[in-house]
């Protein structure tokens, strides 16, 4: 499907539209940055980009509060920002350093800014379900009117806690919504070649959790859709959504995915969501000029975000102490 | 001071605290019902399903839900029913509660109290008589509390449910029924400061859970042989004190330590090589551990002997190590 057809021309709210376009531009960026920043070396670890994924983050976040909660995967760095973490943060704790919203102490995998209700990337698959579940479930102990989005890859399916999680929620009846990003791969595999059955929309609704499916290259379809289940949660009913998507690059920014073809790499690129957004709103009116300003925002943006995190100072080494836990000191424990 | 069992010691534990800050609840399988092994006999009347509540039999997400409700502001008591079944959760122990305040750079605390009931028990076999404590005193983050009685069942807990940081909670399967006594009022027992058992000038044998027992048994009848041992129960393997120990084996001079658990790579591997340390030339004979052979716990009694370390066996080994210098 060629760029810009998938988003119903009728009934756009602009202002909202122009603001997702923005906020994809700038996780578009942010993460350019970074590939930059790990090809020179700047950016140690592996870092996962979710480029051409930026719909789902922008469109589901966009129907949260700042109090509401997120959990999501090595995968993260849009959700984050999504929920609106601070991106120079974000960026200084890709570096490693001082002021990265972990202290440099987790990187890209861990990315988590607690302030704004994002609990945290997980560099274990599927693990973040049953945390997610956990965070719903102290909400409803405690009467707070909050709900908990769980984002995860379709490779998390595989794993036990997917099903261990989604059968707590529909047991305690949740304030949670599960959602799925299919972007076709898990590392290197065609998740579909090691899923048996249905999927997981199917296996959700299994369980007995009502599940959506959409366009997850589509931000209005996808800002419409959760924010019915982010609606449904907040009373208790916990909600799958399955948003299909495609990994733009490879699982790593050191990974060529020479498992794929050009061609249909070449072939996604024509529905990036990005474009797929711009198109609508130019059809809608609003001028290219506009659009492209703010496109070049983000892009400075971002730009000064690593400049900055890049003349920002390592944190200090006693820090590597600090935060074991309140007992004992593991300085006297060690060597 | 009252006599109480360390099954009761445990729930009044949970139950004191449990009205003292409403964030505390628990969750495990069959609670509802007062737990397995009824360490929550009448909770859920007092406290409702929502703070004594029954999950699947789900132990990776009992184990990750309690680390995302602890996340958010509330302390799970969190039941495994066995030692043995939280190793279906592991990730979430290891990976997650122990390590998220640390990687999300102090943004977050996991206050959890993991319960694991371990130890041989009634010929339950390789698959729920397991004591793996010295797996969780490897992983920094984690609190490992091994209480030995009532007293510290309920001390030690109350500490583990105050406590800000993920907590493994090793009661002994074996030790249920064991009563003594329980001081009255709000006590808790501080985390790594040991118990002195007994005194003795001889020997040191330093040991946690049930085989505090077997040590001190052994104690006894080396006493009527004129043999003085010095016996401590360490209490919590992390933090542990290392400081009692030091002070005990400058006295003695030799060192025996006695665990259930398979000696080799076992905490008492941890507990000689900073005797062996610290103390080189004090110690009259070489530091002696005895723990289980590196075999599963068999169902049939006489071979699930085969494992148990026994008074017989302790009080031998700390006659070997005090005759030795002896001679
Ligand atoms: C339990 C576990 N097994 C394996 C890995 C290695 N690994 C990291 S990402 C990944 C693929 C995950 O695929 P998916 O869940 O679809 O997410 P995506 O990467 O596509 O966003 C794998 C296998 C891991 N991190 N955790």
């Amino acid at each position: 499907m060629p760029a810009g057809q998938s988003t119903r021309a009728s009934n756009l709210n602009i202002e909202r539209l122009k603001a997702q376009f923005g906020e994809m531009c700038r996780i578009r960026e942010f993460e350019r940055a970074a590939i930059t920043a790990s090809t020179e070396k700047l950016v140690l670890g592996a870092i996962h980009p979710s480029i051409g994924q930026e719909a789902v983050a922008v469109g589901v976040c966009g129907n949260l509060k700042r109090d509401d909660i997120i959990l999501s995967t090595h995968r993260g760095h849009g959700h984050t920002m999504a929920k609106g973490a601070d991106a120079l943060a974000m960026m200084r704790e890709l570096f490693g350093r001082a002021g990265g919203t972990s202290g440099g102490k987790g990187g890209s995998m861990h990315i988590a800014d607690f302030s704004v209700g994002m609990l945290g990337a997980n560099g274990v698959v599927a693990a973040n379900i049953n945390i997610a579940a956990g965070a719903a479930h102290a909400i409803k102990l405690k009467g707070e009117d909050k709900v908990v989005v769980c984002f995860f890859g379709d490779g998390a399916i595989n794993r036990g806690p997917f099903l261990e999680g989604l059968n707590w929620a529909g047991v305690f009846k949740l304030p949670i919504v599960f959602v799925c990003e299919d972007n076709g791969f898990a590392a290197t595999t065609r998740t579909h070649a090691m899923t048996a059955g249905g999927g997981p929309a199917a296996r959700a609704e299994s369980i007995g959790i009502k599940a959506e499916i959409v366009d997850g290259n589509d931000v209005v379809a996808v800002d419409e859709i959760a924010r019915s289940l982010i609606e449904e949660a907040r009373r208790g009913t916990p909600r799958f959504l399955l948003a299909n998507t495609y990994r733009l690059t490879g699982h790593t920014s050191a990974d060529p995915a020479p498992y794929r073809a050009e061609e249909e790499v070449q072939e996604r690129w024509l529905n990036d969501p990005i474009e797929t957004v711009r198109n609508a709103l130019v059809r809608a009116g609003v001028a290219p000029d506009e659009l492209d300003a703010m496109h070049r925002a983000a892009e400075a943006e971002m730009t000064q975000a690593y400049e900055t995190a890049k003349a920002t100072e390592w944190p200090e080494t006693a820090l590597a102490f600090a935060d074991v836990q309140d007992i004992g000191d593991p300085r006297e424990e060690a060597f | 001071m009252a006599r109480v069992s360390y099954i009761e010691a445990g729930r009044q534990a949970v139950a004191e605290e449990m009205r003292r800050d409403p964030l505390v609840w628990a969750v495990g399988e069959d609670l509802g019902r007062g737990g397995v092994f009824g360490q929550y006999t009448g909770l859920a009347d007092e406290f409702g399903s929502d703070r004594i509540s029954d999950a699947p039999i789900s132990e990776s997400c009992i184990l990750g839900a309690a680390v995302g409700a602890a996340m958010t502001g509330t302390r799970p008591i969190v039941e495994m029913r066995f030692s043995d079944f939280a190793l279906c959760a592991v990730d979430e122990l290891v990976n997650q509660a122990a390590k998220a305040r640390y990687m999300f750079g102090g943004q977050t605390r996991v206050p959890i109290v993991v319960r694991e009931p371990i130890g041989m028990w009634r010929s339950s076999a390789a698959q729920h008589s397991q004591s793996l404590e010295a797996w969780y005193a490897h992983i920094p983050g984690l609190v490992v509390a091994v209480p030995s009685t009532p007293a510290d069942a309920k001390g030690l807990l109350k500490a583990a449910i105050r406590c800000d940081d993920p907590v493994v909670f090793m009661e002994h399967k074996n030790l249920w029924p064991l009563e003594g006594e329980v001081p009255d009022g709000d006590v808790v027992v501080d985390f790594g400061k040991a118990r002195t058992v007994r005194e003795g000038r001889d020997v040191t044998i330093v040991s946690w859970s049930a085989a505090v027992h077997t040590a001190e048994e052994a104690a006894k009848t080396l006493s009527g042989e004129g043999v003085e041992a010095d016996v401590i129960d360490l209490r919590t393997l992390w933090p542990w004190d290392k400081a009692a120990v030091l002070k005990s084996v400058e006295t003695t001079g030799r060192l025996l330590v006695v665990q259930e658990s398979v000696s080799v790579a076992g905490f008492g591997a941890e507990v000689a090589a900073t005797v062996a340390e610290a103390l080189h030339g004090v110690l009259k004979a070489p530091v002696r551990r005895l723990g289980a052979p590196r075999i599963p716990i068999s169902y049939a009694p006489p071979l699930e002997d085969e494992v148990r370390v026994t008074a017989d066996a302790v009080a031998a080994a700390a006659r070997d190590l005090v005759t030795r210098i002896n001679r």
